[in-house]
């Protein structure tokens, strides 16, 4: 048996997702800027793709351009927003649980001299309002904060988040790093300049992803070449790759709400099972409007997060974790950092992320198999609760 | 006129009655380490080998005969025959293209006879072809016998073979002139240098490894085979076995106290490496203890773990600083792969203060609480074993 729970990391492609790379590179494989038909069909399907893919962001005031994936988006909207913007004594402002594609473009800016404000989060893990009011009354050039956490799942206030950079003077960039929400949530801002997503996270393919530029907003590209994609990203497309982004955001689409749910019952069922049988367990990320449906993180008192993962994987589940079982690089983990979890907590703690193609019957399973190993991890740890 | 490449190996010329089979075993390996070069032929002469290249690239061969254990150093030489004029026309040309080869302003010549009969003596063969040098890079070269850019070595036997080069090996004994011995692998620095170093002595290499999955990851265990991958480098192939420790782990867990818990791990290692040793012709243990580098180190630690076994332990590292062995790892490659985060043991089990001066009559003790025959046979019981190959 083989169960998937982490479909953060990444997602199974979709049959007819891997149908549509295949019929690209077999049939399509044209140059969507060649001049004669070949070149035509292939800019047609790619045309056709980047509908499907805007359709999941349906503002009718973005474009869309493809990339290489959520670290390139994030890479163009910081340093291409940057490149216009002469003041460089504005500080920039990020938060303190993104992504390690947004985090490490930050600490390159400050080791480069710019001044950077880290917007802390409550313990649950939602940006601190407040704090962020105080850093957007220093004029902050750019604000980049993610839609929905990797780690835990917790959607950040968006639209909130718009308003407050909206109504304060000489107003920032607002960039958001969308990757782990785009596909599984509804995304309604219009108030965002920059949006990165990723195909790879909703059953696309890898190695595609997509930077949604508000229309009229000036970027500067941080690659040249050809000429592809208004200029802001050149290189000849990865059309297989487009297409196959389009296929699945299509599907993506037309079952979103429908996956939701899915995804809702699914943790709700598998937090249940997990709290009723299991003792000493914090849940990070509860069923709520305020997380995102498809990631669930636990931590277990008296366990190695990596051990778990590593029994679990024995029997076909396949879950993540973040803190690794290292004497010598004890790496601090900065999400769990940011939720206040006790170090015994923060390195027990394992990440479940769901696609809708689980079932609530594996869930069953494990179940089960998490009980049965957490009660042995905890013989050899001695925890005794 | 041929390009040769001279293969000198220094000890082995030393043994008396063995001196054939150590010869032998040593072109053995140069043939097997340079199978993939068909024209290559060997012959031994003058207490060393000759490598005929017949057109085969030098440079590959040369770079791939150097890693092979015995070999002292290695010259490409042109052979030619013993008349003088065609020898002067040799070095010469040899001078030529060490001068295109790099910045050279001094040279010497420097000859040897082997064959006794020879009109000229060393001293002679040196200065004549040292004066025609000389007058034919007039103005561009000079002699200087004490610290010369360059030296042409002569050396005249049945043929005169001329060179100006020489590449180190790694000295040494032939890989499998000396037994076989089992190598307990871990995933750390020094494992693989004190396999590394006792292979060099000759033994043949097995080797086993100890893990704790699920506590420890497969990546632990791929590291470990890629380290074995790398030593196969020096002998060809490596049996590796890989032993899951954890049920062990566990059982001294619950019933000894935390600070033996190393130590009793160790012993444990030992008894079932002695065991697959014996079962495989294995006729010693290698370790890579390094004296007091950690708690299961201290003198008292080591006679407690060596007390676990009746069969030669080496310790090729026991005297050895860490930056020694360092230098080592990296010179063999083994050390990036070591450095690699993946652990062969889990931090859960590691005690916070483990004893740095155990009592072998108390460790016995605690020891006789567990289960040994029956943990020992189920942990052989789930012997996995590889043959891993460069």
């Amino acid at each position: 048996m083989e169960i998937y729970l982490d479909n953060s990391a990444t997602t199974q492609p979709l049959a007819e997702v891997i149908a549509s790379v295949n019929h690209m590179m077999a049939e399509n494989y044209g140059n969507p800027s060649a001049l004669h038909r070949r070149g035509l069909e292939a800019e047609h399907a790619v045309k056709k793709a980047r509908s499907q893919v805007s359709a999941l962001f349906n503002t009718g005031n973005h474009d869309l351009i493809f990339t290489s994936g959520g670290t390139e988006s994030n890479n163009l909207a910081i340093f291409g927003s940057l490149a216009t913007a002469r003041d460089t004594s504005r500080p920039l402002v990020t938060s303190s649980i993104e992504h390690p594609s947004v985090l490490n473009i930050f600490k390159h800016l400050e080791k480069i001299g710019r001044k950077v404000i880290y917007i802390r989060t409550d313990p649950q893990g939602f940006v601190d309002l407040e704090d962020l009011k105080k850093a957007l009354d220093e004029h902050p050039a750019l604000v980049s904060i993610m839609t929905v956490n990797n780690e835990i799942g917790s959607i950040q206030p968006i639209a909130e988040i718009a308003r407050l950079i909206e109504t304060s003077d000489n107003k920032p960039v607002f960039h958001t790093d969308a990757v782990q929400a785009f596909g599984k949530i509804p995304l309604q801002s219009t108030a965002v300049d920059l949006m990165s997503v990723s195909a790879h996270k909703f059953h696309g393919p890898k190695g595609i992803g997509g930077l949604f530029v508000k229309k009229g907003f000036r970027l500067a590209p941080i690659m040249f070449g050809g000429g592809q994609e208004t200029n802001l990203r050149p290189g000849t497309e990865n059309t297989p790759a487009i297409v196959g982004m389009g296929t699945a955001a299509a599907w993506a689409e037309s079952h979103l709400s429908e996956n939701m749910d899915k995804l809702n019952q699914l943790k709700a069922y598998l937090i249940n099972g997990v709290t009723n049988e299991i003792p000493g367990v914090r849940i990070n990320s509860p069923v709520s409007p305020r997380f995102a449906p498809h990631i669930l993180s636990i931590s277990f008192k008296g366990i190695r997060g990596e051990v778990l993962l590593h029994s679990l994987e024995q029997d076909g589940i396949y879950v993540a974790t973040r803190s690794a079982c290292s004497s010598k690089k004890k790496s601090r983990n900065h999400v769990l950092d940011a939720l206040q979890l006790t170090p015994d907590e923060a390195e027990g703690t394992i990440r479940i992320s769901f696609s809708s193609f689980n079932r609530q019957e594996e869930l069953d399973y494990v179940i089960e198999k998490m009980k049965h190993h957490v009660a042995s991890i905890r013989r050899i740890t001695g925890w005794r609760g | 006129m041929d390009q040769v490449i001279i293969v000198r190996y220094g000890e082995i010329s030393l043994k008396g009655r063995n001196r054939g089979f150590f010869e032998d075993k040593l072109v053995d390996n140069l043939r097997l380490r340079l199978q993939e070069y068909p024209n290559l032929s060997f012959y031994k002469r003058d207490s060393r080998i000759y490598i005929e290249l017949n057109g085969t690239p030098a440079e590959p061969v040369l770079t791939k005969a150097a890693v092979v254990f015995g070999v002292v150093s290695l010259s490409l030489a042109t052979r030619c025959s013993t008349r003088f004029e065609e020898i002067t026309a040799v070095a010469v040309a040899e001078t030529e293209n060490a001068l295109k080869r790099e910045k050279i302003k001094t040279f010497k010549a420097q000859a040897k006879r082997g064959d006794k009969k020879y009109p000229l003596d060393s001293q002679e063969i040196g200065r004549e072809i040292g004066a025609c040098i000389l007058r034919h890079f007039d103005g561009q070269l000079t002699v200087d016998v004490h610290h010369p850019d360059l030296t042409v070595y002569v050396e005249v036997r049945d043929y005169a073979y001329v060179y100006s080069q020489k590449v180190p090996g790694y000295g040494g004994l032939p890989y499998g002139t000396s037994g076989k011995g089992l190598l307990l692998l871990s995933g750390g620095i020094d494992s693989p240098v004190a396999g590394w170093m006792m292979a060099k002595r000759g033994l043949m290499l097995e080797a086993i490894h100890f893990h704790s999955y699920p506590f420890t990851s497969e990546r632990a265990k791929e590291k470990v085979e890629e380290l074995a991958r790398i030593l196969s480098l020096y002998c060809r192939r490596i049996k590796l076995y890989h032993i899951n420790l954890l049920e062990i782990q566990t059982a001294i867990r619950e019933k000894c106290p935390e600070e033996l818990f190393t130590i009793l791990s160790r012993r444990f290692m030992m008894f079932i490496a002695a065991r697959v040793a014996a079962h495989n012709h294995c006729e010693a243990l290698i370790t890579g203890e390094n004296i007091s580098q950690v708690a299961s180190q201290t003198l008292q630690s080591l006679h407690v773990t060596n007390a676990a076994v009746d069969i030669p332990v080496f310790r090729p590292l026991i005297a050895m600083d860490k930056m020694d062995i360092i230098n080592i790892a990296e010179k063999i490659g083994t050390y990036e792969t070591s450095i690699l985060p993946y652990e062969d043991c889990c931090t859960v089990f590691l005690p916070k203060n483990p004893a740095t001066k155990p009592r072998l009559d108390k460790v016995l003790t605690y020891e006789s609480a567990l289960d040994k025959e029956a943990l020992i046979k189920n942990a052989l019981d789930g012997l996995e074993c590889k043959t891993i190959t460069p």
